[in-house]
Protein backbone atom coordinates (compact mmCIF):
# COMPACT_ATOMS: atom_id res chain seq x y z
CA UNK A 1 0.00 0.00 0.00
CA UNK A 2 1.14 3.41 -0.74
CA UNK A 3 2.87 5.32 2.35
CA UNK A 4 1.80 8.24 3.65
CA UNK A 5 4.78 11.10 3.07
CA UNK A 6 6.06 12.67 5.94
CA UNK A 7 7.60 16.18 3.97
CA UNK A 8 10.10 18.36 5.90
CA UNK A 9 10.11 22.01 5.00
CA UNK A 10 12.92 24.81 4.86
CA UNK A 11 12.97 28.30 4.66
CA UNK A 12 16.06 30.36 3.06
CA UNK A 13 17.25 33.61 2.85
CA UNK A 14 20.24 34.16 1.00
CA UNK A 15 21.67 30.85 0.72
CA UNK A 16 21.13 30.31 4.31
CA UNK A 17 18.39 28.86 6.59
CA UNK A 18 16.32 31.70 8.16
CA UNK A 19 16.41 29.67 11.28
CA UNK A 20 19.09 27.28 12.38
CA UNK A 21 18.09 23.96 13.00
CA UNK A 22 18.49 22.00 16.29
CA UNK A 23 19.52 18.47 15.65
CA UNK A 24 20.80 16.04 18.15
CA UNK A 25 23.30 17.35 20.27
CA UNK A 26 21.52 20.72 20.11
CA UNK A 27 23.71 21.55 17.12
CA UNK A 28 22.63 25.10 15.65
CA UNK A 29 23.44 24.59 11.85
CA UNK A 30 22.19 27.01 9.61
CA UNK A 31 23.47 25.73 6.31
CA UNK A 32 20.67 24.34 3.95
CA UNK A 33 22.95 21.66 2.62
CA UNK A 34 24.09 19.82 5.42
CA UNK A 35 20.21 20.41 7.31
CA UNK A 36 18.94 18.45 4.39
CA UNK A 37 21.33 15.98 4.07
CA UNK A 38 20.73 15.26 7.67
CA UNK A 39 16.70 15.37 7.41
CA UNK A 40 17.35 12.88 4.48
CA UNK A 41 19.84 10.34 6.74
CA UNK A 42 16.70 11.03 9.59
CA UNK A 43 14.10 9.70 7.18
CA UNK A 44 12.57 12.09 5.46
CA UNK A 45 10.26 11.55 2.49
CA UNK A 46 10.66 14.54 0.49
CA UNK A 47 12.29 18.04 1.63
CA UNK A 48 10.66 21.12 0.48
CA UNK A 49 12.65 24.41 -0.14
CA UNK A 50 11.29 27.88 -0.07
CA UNK A 51 13.66 30.94 -1.00
CA UNK A 52 11.90 33.61 0.93
CA UNK A 53 13.87 36.16 -0.48
CA UNK A 54 13.30 36.12 -4.15
CA UNK A 55 15.26 38.65 -4.95
CA UNK A 56 17.08 38.82 -8.47
CA UNK A 57 20.32 38.83 -7.03
CA UNK A 58 19.58 36.34 -4.53
CA UNK A 59 18.02 33.54 -6.98
CA UNK A 60 21.76 32.68 -8.00
CA UNK A 61 23.18 32.02 -4.78
CA UNK A 62 19.67 29.96 -4.08
CA UNK A 63 20.30 27.83 -7.28
CA UNK A 64 23.76 26.88 -5.84
CA UNK A 65 22.16 25.43 -2.73
CA UNK A 66 19.62 23.84 -5.15
CA UNK A 67 22.56 22.14 -6.76
CA UNK A 68 24.14 21.06 -3.77
CA UNK A 69 21.42 19.85 -2.39
CA UNK A 70 20.67 17.51 -5.51
CA UNK A 71 23.85 15.70 -4.72
CA UNK A 72 23.51 15.39 -1.70
CA UNK A 73 20.22 13.76 -0.62
CA UNK A 74 18.56 10.39 -3.27
CA UNK A 75 14.50 11.22 -2.12
CA UNK A 76 12.46 14.08 -3.90
CA UNK A 77 12.64 17.84 -3.30
CA UNK A 78 11.09 20.34 -4.05
CA UNK A 79 11.59 24.24 -4.21
CA UNK A 80 9.12 27.73 -4.10
CA UNK A 81 9.95 30.95 -3.77
CA UNK A 82 9.52 33.36 -6.29
CA UNK A 83 9.18 31.57 -9.31
CA UNK A 84 7.31 33.41 -11.80
CA UNK A 85 7.96 32.33 -15.45
CA UNK A 86 9.04 28.77 -17.35
CA UNK A 87 12.61 30.02 -17.48
CA UNK A 88 12.54 30.25 -13.16
CA UNK A 89 11.29 26.66 -13.22
CA UNK A 90 13.50 25.36 -15.65
CA UNK A 91 16.54 26.64 -14.06
CA UNK A 92 15.85 25.01 -10.46
CA UNK A 93 14.87 22.03 -11.57
CA UNK A 94 18.04 22.10 -13.91
CA UNK A 95 19.52 22.26 -10.53
CA UNK A 96 18.66 18.87 -9.88
CA UNK A 97 15.13 19.88 -8.01
CA UNK A 98 12.36 17.10 -9.07
CA UNK A 99 8.97 19.62 -8.54
CA UNK A 100 8.52 23.14 -8.61
CA UNK A 101 6.08 24.68 -6.16
CA UNK A 102 4.13 27.60 -7.40
CA UNK A 103 2.01 29.86 -5.25
CA UNK A 104 1.32 33.55 -5.73
CA UNK A 105 2.64 33.26 -9.11
CA UNK A 106 -0.34 30.62 -9.84
CA UNK A 107 -2.82 32.75 -8.59
CA UNK A 108 -1.54 35.73 -10.52
CA UNK A 109 -0.95 33.61 -14.07
CA UNK A 110 -2.78 30.48 -13.51
CA UNK A 111 -1.63 29.45 -17.41
CA UNK A 112 1.56 29.57 -15.59
CA UNK A 113 0.48 25.78 -14.33
CA UNK A 114 -0.87 24.73 -17.42
CA UNK A 115 2.27 25.66 -19.43
CA UNK A 116 4.58 24.19 -16.68
CA UNK A 117 2.73 21.23 -16.67
CA UNK A 118 3.16 20.81 -20.50
CA UNK A 119 6.91 21.58 -20.74
CA UNK A 120 8.01 19.54 -17.23
CA UNK A 121 5.35 16.48 -16.89
CA UNK A 122 2.59 16.79 -13.55
CA UNK A 123 4.41 15.38 -11.83
CA UNK A 124 7.17 18.49 -11.64
CA UNK A 125 4.36 20.52 -10.37
CA UNK A 126 2.86 21.15 -7.17
CA UNK A 127 0.64 24.29 -6.68
CA UNK A 128 0.45 25.80 -2.94
CA UNK A 129 -2.66 27.17 -1.56
CA UNK A 130 -2.53 29.64 1.08
CA UNK A 131 -6.25 29.54 2.55
CA UNK A 132 -8.12 31.66 5.06
CA UNK A 133 -11.35 31.16 7.03
CA UNK A 134 -13.54 34.16 5.84
CA UNK A 135 -17.44 34.52 6.17
CA UNK A 136 -19.37 32.26 3.59
CA UNK A 137 -20.58 34.67 0.75
CA UNK A 138 -21.90 34.51 -3.39
CA UNK A 139 -18.02 34.73 -4.11
CA UNK A 140 -16.44 32.57 -1.40
CA UNK A 141 -19.08 29.59 -0.80
CA UNK A 142 -16.93 27.52 0.78
CA UNK A 143 -15.70 29.97 3.85
CA UNK A 144 -12.47 29.24 2.55
CA UNK A 145 -10.10 31.83 0.90
CA UNK A 146 -6.99 31.69 -1.22
CA UNK A 147 -4.67 34.71 0.16
CA UNK A 148 -0.82 35.46 -1.40
CA UNK A 149 2.00 37.50 -0.04
CA UNK A 150 1.95 34.88 3.47
CA UNK A 151 -1.55 36.02 3.94
CA UNK A 152 -1.50 39.86 3.63
CA UNK A 153 -3.27 40.04 0.48
CA UNK A 154 -6.81 38.83 -0.25
CA UNK A 155 -7.74 37.62 -3.66
CA UNK A 156 -11.30 37.08 -3.46
CA UNK A 157 -11.10 33.38 -4.89
CA UNK A 158 -12.93 30.48 -3.03
CA UNK A 159 -10.41 27.77 -2.31
CA UNK A 160 -12.03 24.55 -3.41
CA UNK A 161 -13.06 26.04 -6.89
CA UNK A 162 -9.32 27.46 -7.07
CA UNK A 163 -8.07 23.92 -6.00
CA UNK A 164 -10.22 22.05 -8.87
CA UNK A 165 -9.11 24.24 -11.46
CA UNK A 166 -5.84 24.34 -10.67
CA UNK A 167 -6.31 20.65 -11.04
CA UNK A 168 -7.25 20.84 -14.33
CA UNK A 169 -4.71 23.06 -15.43
CA UNK A 170 -3.01 20.08 -14.95
CA UNK A 171 -1.20 20.28 -11.48
CA UNK A 172 0.71 17.04 -9.96
CA UNK A 173 0.02 17.51 -6.17
CA UNK A 174 -1.69 20.39 -3.93
CA UNK A 175 -0.14 21.81 -0.59
CA UNK A 176 -2.96 23.10 1.28
CA UNK A 177 -1.54 25.40 3.99
CA UNK A 178 -4.13 26.85 6.51
CA UNK A 179 -3.01 30.52 7.62
CA UNK A 180 -5.48 30.10 10.37
CA UNK A 181 -3.57 27.16 11.77
CA UNK A 182 -0.18 27.67 10.66
CA UNK A 183 2.48 28.77 13.56
CA UNK A 184 -0.98 27.44 16.36
CA UNK A 185 1.10 23.80 16.71
CA UNK A 186 -2.59 23.07 17.01
CA UNK A 187 -2.57 20.55 14.28
CA UNK A 188 -3.63 20.85 10.72
CA UNK A 189 -7.02 22.50 9.61
CA UNK A 190 -8.73 18.87 9.29
CA UNK A 191 -12.17 20.28 7.36
CA UNK A 192 -10.15 22.47 4.87
CA UNK A 193 -7.56 19.82 4.26
CA UNK A 194 -10.38 16.85 3.55
CA UNK A 195 -12.74 19.11 1.55
CA UNK A 196 -10.11 19.58 -0.71
CA UNK A 197 -9.03 15.76 -1.05
CA UNK A 198 -12.57 15.00 -1.72
CA UNK A 199 -12.82 18.10 -4.35
CA UNK A 200 -9.62 17.22 -6.47
CA UNK A 201 -8.74 13.50 -8.10
CA UNK A 202 -4.03 14.74 -7.38
CA UNK A 203 -2.58 14.12 -3.78
CA UNK A 204 -2.98 16.62 -1.48
CA UNK A 205 -0.17 17.31 1.17
CA UNK A 206 -1.64 18.96 4.53
CA UNK A 207 0.88 21.99 5.74
CA UNK A 208 0.27 24.28 8.31
CA UNK A 209 -0.13 23.83 12.11
CA UNK A 210 1.67 20.85 12.89
CA UNK A 211 2.91 20.61 16.97
CA UNK A 212 3.01 16.83 17.49
CA UNK A 213 2.75 13.30 15.66
CA UNK A 214 -0.64 13.07 16.34
CA UNK A 215 -1.81 16.07 14.11
CA UNK A 216 0.17 14.29 11.36
CA UNK A 217 -2.25 11.41 11.97
CA UNK A 218 -5.23 13.57 12.28
CA UNK A 219 -4.22 14.95 8.78
CA UNK A 220 -3.62 11.37 6.71
CA UNK A 221 -6.74 10.11 8.53
CA UNK A 222 -9.69 12.68 9.46
CA UNK A 223 -8.00 15.01 6.95
CA UNK A 224 -7.60 12.47 4.45
CA UNK A 225 -4.19 13.81 3.27
CA UNK A 226 -1.53 12.05 0.99
CA UNK A 227 1.35 13.64 2.94
CA UNK A 228 1.85 15.91 5.78
CA UNK A 229 4.72 19.11 5.83
CA UNK A 230 6.51 19.62 8.84
CA UNK A 231 8.61 22.67 9.79
CA UNK A 232 9.05 23.36 13.80
CA UNK A 233 8.38 20.68 15.71
CA UNK A 234 11.34 18.60 13.95
CA UNK A 235 13.39 21.98 13.36
CA UNK A 236 13.78 22.67 17.08
CA UNK A 237 14.36 19.31 17.83
CA UNK A 238 10.82 18.89 19.65
CA UNK A 239 10.51 14.96 17.64
CA UNK A 240 12.69 13.41 15.25
CA UNK A 241 11.09 12.30 12.21
CA UNK A 242 11.50 8.52 13.34
CA UNK A 243 8.88 9.51 16.08
CA UNK A 244 6.48 11.08 13.97
CA UNK A 245 6.39 8.19 11.77
CA UNK A 246 6.68 5.44 14.91
CA UNK A 247 3.39 7.59 16.13
CA UNK A 248 1.83 6.95 12.61
CA UNK A 249 2.74 3.15 12.05
CA UNK A 250 1.69 2.02 15.98
CA UNK A 251 -1.86 3.10 14.35
CA UNK A 252 -2.06 1.47 10.95
CA UNK A 253 -0.84 4.42 8.80
CA UNK A 254 1.26 2.90 6.11
CA UNK A 255 4.89 4.79 5.80
CA UNK A 256 8.41 4.21 4.73
CA UNK A 257 10.41 3.17 7.45
CA UNK A 258 13.80 1.52 6.10
CA UNK A 259 15.75 4.09 4.40
CA UNK B 1 31.85 1.88 -16.34
CA UNK B 2 28.23 2.58 -16.73
CA UNK B 3 26.79 4.19 -19.54
CA UNK B 4 23.36 6.11 -19.00
CA UNK B 5 21.47 6.71 -22.36
CA UNK B 6 21.37 10.37 -23.13
CA UNK B 7 17.90 11.37 -24.99
CA UNK B 8 15.11 14.31 -24.71
CA UNK B 9 13.38 12.44 -22.04
CA UNK B 10 15.80 11.50 -19.85
CA UNK B 11 16.50 12.32 -15.75
CA UNK B 12 19.52 11.50 -16.50
CA UNK B 13 21.71 14.16 -14.87
CA UNK B 14 19.85 12.90 -11.78
CA UNK B 15 21.12 8.74 -11.69
CA UNK B 16 24.34 10.49 -12.50
CA UNK B 17 24.34 11.86 -9.26
CA UNK B 18 23.40 8.92 -7.34
CA UNK B 19 25.78 6.80 -9.16
CA UNK B 20 28.72 9.45 -8.23
CA UNK B 21 27.43 9.45 -4.83
CA UNK B 22 27.83 5.51 -5.35
CA UNK B 23 31.58 6.05 -6.37
CA UNK B 24 30.45 4.47 -9.52
CA UNK B 25 31.80 5.55 -13.38
CA UNK B 26 30.01 6.64 -15.56
CA UNK B 27 29.20 8.22 -18.90
CA UNK B 28 26.50 10.15 -20.06
CA UNK B 29 26.07 9.65 -24.20
CA UNK B 30 23.84 9.00 -27.20
CA UNK B 31 27.42 7.88 -29.02
CA UNK B 32 26.67 3.67 -30.11
CA UNK B 33 30.31 3.45 -29.71
CA UNK B 34 30.62 4.22 -26.06
CA UNK B 35 27.27 2.87 -24.90
CA UNK B 36 28.78 -0.45 -26.54
CA UNK B 37 32.27 -0.17 -24.64
CA UNK B 38 30.12 0.00 -21.25
CA UNK B 39 29.67 -2.52 -19.00
CA UNK B 40 25.93 -2.00 -18.76
CA UNK B 41 23.48 0.64 -19.38
CA UNK B 42 20.93 2.99 -17.66
CA UNK B 43 17.59 3.48 -20.00
CA UNK B 44 15.85 6.34 -18.02
CA UNK B 45 13.31 8.47 -18.67
CA UNK B 46 10.23 10.94 -17.91
CA UNK B 47 7.75 12.33 -19.81
CA UNK B 48 4.99 10.63 -21.89
CA UNK B 49 5.31 8.17 -23.90
CA UNK B 50 4.64 9.46 -27.62
CA UNK B 51 6.91 12.18 -27.42
CA UNK B 52 9.96 9.84 -26.12
CA UNK B 53 9.08 7.41 -28.62
CA UNK B 54 9.44 10.26 -31.37
CA UNK B 55 12.55 11.32 -29.89
CA UNK B 56 13.96 7.80 -29.91
CA UNK B 57 12.97 7.53 -33.44
CA UNK B 58 14.30 10.29 -35.11
CA UNK B 59 17.44 10.07 -33.31
CA UNK B 60 18.14 6.88 -34.32
CA UNK B 61 18.74 5.55 -30.65
CA UNK B 62 16.02 2.93 -31.03
CA UNK B 63 18.06 1.06 -33.47
CA UNK B 64 21.08 1.64 -31.12
CA UNK B 65 19.18 -0.07 -27.94
CA UNK B 66 17.80 -2.79 -30.41
CA UNK B 67 21.56 -3.54 -31.24
CA UNK B 68 22.96 -3.46 -27.96
CA UNK B 69 20.23 -5.61 -26.00
CA UNK B 70 21.03 -7.97 -28.76
CA UNK B 71 24.79 -7.95 -28.30
CA UNK B 72 22.96 -8.89 -24.42
CA UNK B 73 24.73 -5.33 -22.50
CA UNK B 74 23.37 -5.63 -19.33
CA UNK B 75 20.19 -2.82 -19.31
CA UNK B 76 18.55 -1.27 -16.94
CA UNK B 77 15.32 0.21 -17.65
CA UNK B 78 13.49 3.51 -15.25
CA UNK B 79 10.24 4.54 -14.88
CA UNK B 80 9.03 6.11 -18.26
CA UNK B 81 12.49 3.78 -19.36
CA UNK B 82 11.68 0.58 -18.30
CA UNK B 83 7.57 1.12 -20.25
CA UNK B 84 9.63 1.94 -23.55
CA UNK B 85 11.09 -1.36 -23.80
CA UNK B 86 8.22 -3.36 -23.55
CA UNK B 87 5.77 -3.46 -27.22
CA UNK B 88 2.43 -1.15 -26.83
CA UNK B 89 1.56 2.02 -24.40
CA UNK B 90 -1.97 3.28 -24.35
CA UNK B 91 -0.35 6.62 -23.52
CA UNK B 92 -0.86 8.40 -26.90
CA UNK B 93 -1.60 4.76 -28.52
CA UNK B 94 2.55 4.32 -28.93
CA UNK B 95 4.34 1.45 -30.32
CA UNK B 96 7.04 0.82 -28.21
CA UNK B 97 10.70 -0.51 -28.88
CA UNK B 98 9.06 -3.88 -28.53
CA UNK B 99 12.67 -5.54 -26.67
CA UNK B 100 10.68 -6.92 -23.97
CA UNK B 101 6.64 -8.67 -24.04
CA UNK B 102 4.43 -6.47 -22.54
CA UNK B 103 2.15 -3.17 -22.97
CA UNK B 104 1.02 -0.50 -21.03
CA UNK B 105 -1.80 0.62 -19.56
CA UNK B 106 -3.42 3.79 -17.52
CA UNK B 107 -4.67 3.72 -14.15
CA UNK B 108 -8.30 3.62 -13.83
CA UNK B 109 -10.03 7.16 -12.39
CA UNK B 110 -12.33 6.28 -9.28
CA UNK B 111 -10.98 3.29 -7.89
CA UNK B 112 -10.38 3.21 -3.95
CA UNK B 113 -7.17 2.51 -2.24
CA UNK B 114 -6.94 -0.91 -0.28
CA UNK B 115 -8.09 0.90 3.25
CA UNK B 116 -11.13 2.12 1.13
CA UNK B 117 -9.85 5.78 0.87
CA UNK B 118 -9.54 7.62 -2.69
CA UNK B 119 -6.92 6.81 -5.17
CA UNK B 120 -5.01 9.82 -6.79
CA UNK B 121 -3.66 9.63 -10.11
CA UNK B 122 -0.57 9.42 -10.42
CA UNK B 123 0.40 7.33 -8.27
CA UNK B 124 3.05 9.49 -6.48
CA UNK B 125 5.05 8.44 -2.88
CA UNK B 126 6.93 5.21 -1.61
CA UNK B 127 5.41 1.75 -1.92
CA UNK B 128 6.46 -1.68 -1.01
CA UNK B 129 7.13 -4.66 -3.67
CA UNK B 130 5.83 -8.05 -3.40
CA UNK B 131 8.41 -10.22 -4.87
CA UNK B 132 7.01 -13.24 -7.00
CA UNK B 133 10.91 -14.04 -8.20
CA UNK B 134 14.43 -13.65 -7.02
CA UNK B 135 16.51 -10.69 -8.68
CA UNK B 136 20.06 -9.91 -7.99
CA UNK B 137 19.13 -6.31 -8.12
CA UNK B 138 17.57 -6.82 -4.55
CA UNK B 139 20.61 -8.82 -3.03
CA UNK B 140 20.93 -7.63 0.93
CA UNK B 141 18.23 -5.31 0.20
CA UNK B 142 15.16 -5.42 3.37
CA UNK B 143 12.08 -6.85 2.07
CA UNK B 144 9.60 -4.37 3.08
CA UNK B 145 11.72 -1.26 1.68
CA UNK B 146 10.02 1.04 0.03
CA UNK B 147 10.56 2.76 -3.23
CA UNK B 148 9.40 6.41 -4.95
CA UNK B 149 6.68 5.58 -7.87
CA UNK B 150 5.35 8.31 -10.04
CA UNK B 151 3.40 7.46 -12.71
CA UNK B 152 -0.11 7.40 -14.00
CA UNK B 153 0.70 4.57 -16.74
CA UNK B 154 1.60 1.04 -15.66
CA UNK B 155 3.04 -2.04 -16.52
CA UNK B 156 1.76 -5.04 -17.75
CA UNK B 157 4.82 -7.38 -18.82
CA UNK B 158 4.41 -10.94 -20.21
CA UNK B 159 3.91 -13.18 -16.61
CA UNK B 160 7.15 -14.99 -16.75
CA UNK B 161 8.90 -11.42 -16.66
CA UNK B 162 7.11 -10.50 -13.58
CA UNK B 163 9.99 -10.30 -10.28
CA UNK B 164 7.97 -8.09 -8.16
CA UNK B 165 3.99 -6.81 -7.84
CA UNK B 166 3.15 -3.69 -6.13
CA UNK B 167 -0.74 -2.94 -4.57
CA UNK B 168 -3.02 0.82 -5.33
CA UNK B 169 -6.60 -0.22 -5.10
CA UNK B 170 -5.00 -2.93 -7.48
CA UNK B 171 -1.94 -4.91 -8.29
CA UNK B 172 0.73 -4.12 -11.05
CA UNK B 173 4.02 -5.43 -12.36
CA UNK B 174 6.62 -3.03 -10.52
CA UNK B 175 9.90 -5.12 -11.67
CA UNK B 176 9.77 -6.79 -14.39
CA UNK B 177 13.28 -8.64 -16.45
CA UNK B 178 15.28 -11.86 -16.55
CA UNK B 179 19.57 -11.93 -17.34
CA UNK B 180 20.51 -8.94 -17.34
CA UNK B 181 17.43 -6.96 -19.24
CA UNK B 182 15.44 -5.27 -16.42
CA UNK B 183 12.74 -2.59 -15.92
CA UNK B 184 11.69 -0.92 -12.38
CA UNK B 185 8.60 1.54 -12.56
CA UNK B 186 9.72 3.40 -9.71
CA UNK B 187 12.81 5.93 -9.27
CA UNK B 188 16.00 3.71 -7.46
CA UNK B 189 17.77 7.25 -7.85
CA UNK B 190 15.11 8.52 -5.45
CA UNK B 191 14.39 6.15 -2.84
CA UNK B 192 16.90 6.77 -0.61
CA UNK B 193 19.47 4.14 0.44
CA UNK B 194 17.70 0.97 -0.52
CA UNK B 195 17.37 2.86 -4.29
CA UNK B 196 20.78 3.37 -4.01
CA UNK B 197 21.70 -0.35 -3.07
CA UNK B 198 19.53 -1.32 -6.70
CA UNK B 199 21.95 0.46 -8.57
CA UNK B 200 25.16 -0.40 -7.13
CA UNK B 201 23.71 -4.15 -7.24
CA UNK B 202 23.26 -3.40 -10.85
CA UNK B 203 26.80 -2.04 -11.16
CA UNK B 204 28.14 -5.61 -9.38
CA UNK B 205 26.14 -7.47 -11.49
CA UNK B 206 27.30 -5.85 -14.95
CA UNK B 207 31.07 -6.26 -13.83
CA UNK B 208 30.78 -9.72 -13.23
CA UNK B 209 29.53 -10.66 -16.25
CA UNK B 210 31.99 -8.29 -17.97
CA UNK B 211 34.76 -10.40 -16.46
CA UNK B 212 32.94 -13.93 -17.18
CA UNK B 213 33.14 -13.02 -21.10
Amino acid sequence: MLSKRVIVCLDVRRGILTKGIKFAGNQDIGDPVESARRYYEAGADEIVFYDITASAEARGIFLDVVKRVAEVIFIPFSVGGGLQSLNDMYAVLNAGAEKISLNSAAVKNPGLIRQGALEFGSQAMVVGLDVLQVPVTNSIPSGYEIVIHGGRLHTGRDAIAWAKEVADLGAGELCVNSIDADGTKNGYELTLTRRIVEAVPIPVIASGGAGAPEHLYTAVTEGLAQAALIASIVHYGEYTIAECKEYLAARGVPVRSTW
Amino acid sequence: MLGIVDYQAGNHTSVARALRALDIPCVITNEPAKLQACVGLIFPGVGAAGQAMATLQSSGMAQTLKELVQSQVPLLGICLGAQILLEYSAENDTKLLGLVKGECRKFAQGLTQEDGSKRPIPHMGYNQLNFVADCPLFAKIAPEACYYFVHSYYMQPSKELIIATTNYGETFCSVYGRNGLWGLQFHPEKSGRPGLSILKNFYNYCQEISHAQ
